[in-house]
Order: structure tokens, then C-alpha cells, then sequence
């Protein structure tokens, strides 16, 4: 007999999970709010909205900002693209070469992040590339090239080939046919890749530290104010950037059921 | 006489005036490259379909028979020989430039759109005027009966609905011809059967020319003007299906639709136009015809249904074989036999069960079979 006991035991332990996941975060929005007096933003001292007012007060840290946002929306726009096309031809042909393609997106997801960034660095130094948001991006494109293949693979593959011969049966052209039929069926794999490969890049500490030369991302910037003291405006462009996240995710649901 | 040659020959529709013929199929080849050797898929196929015919392409898995098919959608180019569309060569034109349209077996609707949206996708192609757009979509749905189910999606609906949809989206187009990849091939045995005179209904109704691809004999029979019977990338037989399945041409065509006894054996004389084979201590086999002598050797295949199962030696101017039942099984409307024959041979025999249920005879009974000699049909080999 599973008594009440054990349900109770059940609910007790599947809200300690979830207050365990959303406990940093809880903490980190009311922290933006703190009124703090002294440099460390570890103990409440009171209420206030100021750090929303000055948000951008702290002129580098909003350049660390502009550019995290940047690099993450060009890379992952060029990921998207590159990604997609990488996928759609894994998933559907078959080709010389086609093993070594697999492994390589492989490959790419299982190297350390410290290997991928030290090798990173060492191409571009003995290539005199010079370090800034153009490396940082090109790096955060082959980090994350690799998710988005594999999410549009594993749609491509779940189509029916069918589904495209009889778009050209019906008259359309390839292009066409590309237009109004496979990428709106690949789209949500196509749509969870391009989601993935913002997140690995608006968050990425690691590799961007190799490659950054003077440049300054959101997450080098929080990492440099450790030892001074983290402005509660971190806090509240965490807090933001969590919020456009949320919002993401729902409307996603919202349209997948609409879709279904 | 090729193979080939017998399918080109028996090209001209029943009823068909001097007309150019819907499909022309002119000695097409596909070949195919398979771990360094060259596989021939099509080895030759010459054919004709009429205007409005419904014809059917049947044969086993492997048979060539989708190739051929998709040779004339356009997905597949013809290693040699033409393809012609109302006379016009259209061997080297690709499938979206190509005035037919196509039923896949796995219906192949586009998830993401309606039923509307799917309906309307080849007009909009071929940009006709909205207007038309949707008075067509609609008259088209009513014709497969899923009006008020334009808003559905493909995923909401049943096999049979997604079928009627897939049918429409190819036929609103008018096409010169449809070609159907064994569209019931998913659909259970009852739905099956209704789909077939539904299609027979609505072929009628749009007057376009049906090329069906199947491997299910029933359903060739049952809805086809003319049937192409495909082994091994060539046409066995090509005729309607009564002379298909009453005078099969190959031994294969014989096996392969319906049930069909082969029987081997010696003309030993002719006769009153018939030749009369030896078989076994007393009995004999009539084949009707003048075509042989005394000496040859002839194979001919008897239907399960012609044969009548009896007790007594027949009389008269019939094949009769003696043998004994080795089974019987109770089918409902008619009982099976199988009879062995001194010689090794076995005989299916099919009786209707129109006066009582008790059957003629018994397992380990001696029996006589016998039938008209015009149901001996003497076959190629």
C-alpha cells in the first residue's frame, strides 16, 4: 500500500526540486532591487528601483553587454543558416564524406570548451588575426554549429521524402518547394537550434576568454567585478535577459500547440 | 515474340477511337547503379493508355512497376526510350513542368497547411486567379466529400479522410492523367474496398485517366479497364482484367492473379478440335483448339471454380481426372479442395456452397475432376 505518507512524500520532494532550480534565480531578481550602502551586494539593506533607473550607468558594463548581444545575435544568425543546411543534407543525402561530417558536429559537442578556446587562440594568433568581437563571434559559431545541426537533423529525418516530390508534382520549383514546404515542416527543430545557439552564446565564459583580445562580454565583465563587488545592475540585466527568455519559451509553447 | 513485343501488341484500348493516347511508354529502360553493377529496374516497356482509361500497373515488390510510374511523374529519368504525354515527349521535362499529378502512398499532404491550403497548393503554382482558386477547392472537396473540413489539419484526420485530401490536391489540378502509388496500400480491408468504388466513382465523375500501381490482384480486377501484369522490369501481360485473369499468357500471370492450377503433360491426339492429353491410368485433359499435335508437349492452367468435384467418372466431351482429396476447408461462401493427382500434381478446386453445407466429398475420398475444354487454357511458358 502506497499510503498518503509516500504522496506526501513525493509532493514535499518535487517542490524542494524545483525550489532548488529557481532559488539563484529568485535570489538574483531580488538582489536588483537591494538598496545596498556598501561595495558588495551580498546582504538586503532595503528597497529600491535605482539600479533599474541607472541601469546603464556603468558606461562598460553596457558596452559588455552590446556586445554579448551582438555576438550572440550574429552568430546565432549565421549558425542558424550554416546549421540548417548542414542538417537538411545529413539528414537527407547521402554522400562521400558523410561519416567524417558526423563526427566532426560530433566531435564538436564533446571537446572541452578549454580545448576548443586554447586551439581557438593559437589559430588566430599564428594567423594574426586580431582578438575582438569578430573572433569572439566566428567562435561562438563553431561552438554552437554542432546543436543546431543536430536539432534539424532529427526533424529532417522524421520527414516524409515524399512530402517534397509532391510539392514539385504540384508545380513547384525547387526554391519554391524549399520555401513552402521544407522549411516550414524542419522550422521548430530549425527554431530550438536557433534558441540553443543564443543561449550557449549570450552565457559563454570560457571559449570568448581565449579569444576576446581587449574586448569585454557580459559574462568576462561579471567575472572581472567578482573580486570589486558585483553593481546590482548585473542583477538586473540578468533579471531582464531571464525575462525575455521566459517570454520566449512561452510564446513558443503557445504557437506549438496552435501548430498541433 | 519478346515479352516487350506482347505488351506493345495488346496496347490499343477496347474501345478507343483513333486518338493520341493519354501515356505513351516507348521501350523505357531504367537502369540503376548497385555496388559497381548495373541493375536494370525497367527493362523495356513499351504501352499506351487511352484517354479516360483507368489502367493498372500490377505486379509483385520489385517488379518495376513504381519505377515505371515515377518515369512518368518525372522523379525518375528513363536510362533509354520516351516518354509521351498526349503525343508530346516530355522524357527529358521535370515533374513540376509535367501536366500529370500523383497519389503517394504515404499521402505526402503537407502537415503545416490545411485541408484548404493543401487543396489549393497546385493552382496557386500555376497562378490561377483566386476567384477560381476557390470555386475549384470547393467543388473538388464536395466531389471527395470533406466539405466543412477545410480548416482541418492533415494530422486531425482520419487515413481515409488524409486519403479523399491527397486525392483532391492532385485532382483539382486537371491533370491529363493520375498516377496512383498504391494509394489504399494503409488503409484497413473495409475502408479498402469502400475507397475502391470510390475512386471508381470519382474517375468516372472527372473523366481523367487513372494509372494505378498496385501488387493486389483483387483490387486490379476489380477497378481497372486494362491491367499491365509486371515480373522482373517486363510486361507479362497487358489486357483487361477478365481475359487476365480467363486466359492468362505466362505462367507467371497464371500464379499470380488469382488461384490457378498448372497442369503439364503430351498431346497424345487431336480431335474434334479439341487436343487431348494423357493423364494418368484413365483420365484426360481437353484443351479446345487446333493450335497442336500429337507429341507436343503443352502446359495449360484451369481456374479453382471451373472444376467439378464428383463421386462418379463424367461423361461426355470434358477433361476428367481422377485423384484424391487430401483437403478440405470450409471458406462460407464456397468450400476448397485440394485434390492430389497420381502424377504428384495438385488441384485446387472451388464449390460453391449454393445447395447444403455438407461438402461433396472427404479428406482421403477418390474423386473425378472435370471441366470444359474451352477452361483449359493453354499457356507460353
Amino acid at each position: 500500500m502506497r499510503g498518503k505518507f509516500g504522496d506526501r512524500l513525493l509532493h514535499g520532494y518535487t517542490w524542494l526540486i524545483i525550489a532548488w532550480l529557481t532559488a539563484p534565480i529568485a535570489v538574483m531578481i531580488i538582489f536588483g532591487f537591494n538598496d545596498k550602502k556598501s561595495k558588495s551586494n551580498t546582504s538586503w539593506q532595503g528597497f529600491t528601483f535605482r539600479w533599474y533607473r541607472e541601469l546603464f550607468a556603468d558606461s562598460s558594463l553596457t558596452e559588455a553587454l552590446v556586445n554579448s548581444l551582438q555576438v550572440a545575435v550574429v552568430s546565432t544568425v549565421l549558425t542558424t543558416v550554416i546549421g540548417t543546411a548542414l542538417g537538411l543534407a545529413l539528414g537527407r543525402h547521402r554522400f562521400r564524406g558523410q561519416g567524417t561530417s558526423n563526427f566532426l558536429v560530433f566531435a564538436a559537442i564533446s571537446t572541452p570548451e578549454l580545448v576548443m578556446g586554447a586551439s581557438l587562440l593559437s589559430l588566430f594568433v599564428s594567423g594574426n588575426t586580431p582578438r575582438g568581437v569578430v573572433t569572439i563571434t566566428v567562435a561562438h559559431v563553431l561552438f554552437s554549429l554542432s546543436f543546431v545541426v543536430v536539432t534539424v537533423r532529427a526533424r529532417v529525418v522524421g520527414l516524409d521524402p515524399s512530402m517534397e516530390e509532391a510539392a514539385r508534382d504540384l508545380g513547384a520549383g525547387t526554391w519554391t518547394t524549399f520555401r513552402l514546404v521544407t522549411l516550414p515542416a524542419i522550422m521548430p527543430g530549425v527554431l530550438a537550434g536557433a534558441m540553443l545557439a543564443f543561449a550557449l552564446s549570450i552565457d559563454d565564459y570560457v571559449v570568448t576568454s581565449f579569444v576576446n583580445g581587449s574586448t569585454l562580454t557580459f559574462p568576462l565583465w561579471i567575472m572581472g567585478a567578482v573580486k570589486v563587488g558585483i553593481p546590482p545592475q548585473v542583477n538586473v540585466m540578468g533579471t531582464l535577459i531571464f525575462g525575455i527568455g521566459v517570454a520566449i519559451a512561452i510564446a513558443n509553447a503557445i504557437a506549438s500547440r496552435r501548430r498541433t | 515474340m519478346t515479352k516487350t513485343q506482347a505488351g506493345a501488341e495488346g496496347a490499343t484500348a477496347p474501345s478507343a477511337a483513333p486518338q493520341v493516347p493519354a501515356i505513351e511508354l516507348d521501350g523505357v529502360v531504367k537502369e540503376y547503379l548497385a555496388h559497381g553493377e548495373v541493375v536494370q529496374a525497367v527493362k523495356g516497356v513499351t504501352l499506351s493508355i487511352a484517354e479516360g482509361e483507368f489502367f493498372s500497373l500490377l505486379g509483385p515488390s520489385g517488379c518495376g512497376k513504381t519505377t515505371t510510374m515515377r518515369m512518368i511523374a518525372g522523379f525518375e529519368d528513363p536510362s533509354r526510350g520516351a516518354v509521351r504525354l498526349r503525343g508530346q515527349d516530355v522524357t527529358d521535362v521535370p515533374p513540376n513542368k509535367r501536366d500529370v499529378n500523383m497519389v503517394f502512398q504515404s499521402y505526402a499532404l503537407f502537415p503545416h497547411m490545411n485541408v484548404w491550403e493543401n487543396v489549393a497548393f497546385g493552382l496557386r503554382r500555376r497562378k490561377v486567379a483566386e476567384a477560381d482558386i476557390k470555386r475549384r477547392v470547393g467543388e473538388m472537396l464536395e466531389i471527395v466529400d470533406l466539405t466543412g473540413r477545410e480548416k482541418r489539419r492533415p494530422r486531425e484526420m482520419s487515413g481515409g479522410q488524409q486519403q479523399r485530401v491527397a486525392l483532391a490536391r492532385a485532382l483539382v489540378n486537371r491533370p491529363r492523367a493520375l498516377l496512383l502509388d498504391e494509394p489504399l496500400g494503409a488503409l484497413d480491408l473495409k475502408l479498402r474496398q469502400a475507397m475502391q468504388i470510390e475512386l471508381k466513382r470519382i474517375q468516372r465523375e472527372v473523366g481523367i485517366t487513372f494509372v494505378y500501381v498496385t501488387h493486389d490482384q483483387s483490387e486490379a480486377l476489380t477497378m481497372s479497364d486494362r491491367i499491365a501484369v509486371m515480373n522482373n522490369g517486363l510486361i507479362e501481360q497487358l489486357a483487361p482484367p477478365r481475359e487476365i485473369y480467363e486466359r492468362p499468357a505466362t505462367t507467371f500471370v497464371a500464379g499470380f492473379i488469382g488461384t490457378s492450377n498448372l497442369l503439364t503433360g503430351e498431346v497424345e491426339r487431336v480431335a474434334d478440335g479439341h487436343a487431348v492429353l494423357k493423364a494418368g491410368e484413365d483420365g484426360r485433359v481437353l484443351v479446345a483448339g487446333g493450335a497442336h499435335r500429337a507429341g507436343d508437349p503443352v502446359a495449360i492452367t484451369v481456374r479453382p471454380e471451373k472444376i467439378m468435384i464428383s463421386t462418379e467418372e463424367p461423361a461426355g466431351e470434358v477433361s476428367a481426372v481422377r485423384g484424391t482429396v487430401s483437403e478440405v476447408v470450409y471458406l462460407g461462401t464456397y468450400n476448397s479442395y485440394v485434390v492430389g493427382l497420381p502424377g504428384g500434381a495438385e488441384v485446387t478446386v472451388f464449390q460453391q456452397n449454393a445447395h447444403d453445407s455438407s461438402s461433396t466429398a472427404e479428406r482421403g475420398d477418390s474423386v473425378w475432376l472435370s471441366w470444359q475444354p474451352q477452361h483449359s487454357y493453354a499457356i507460353g511458358s
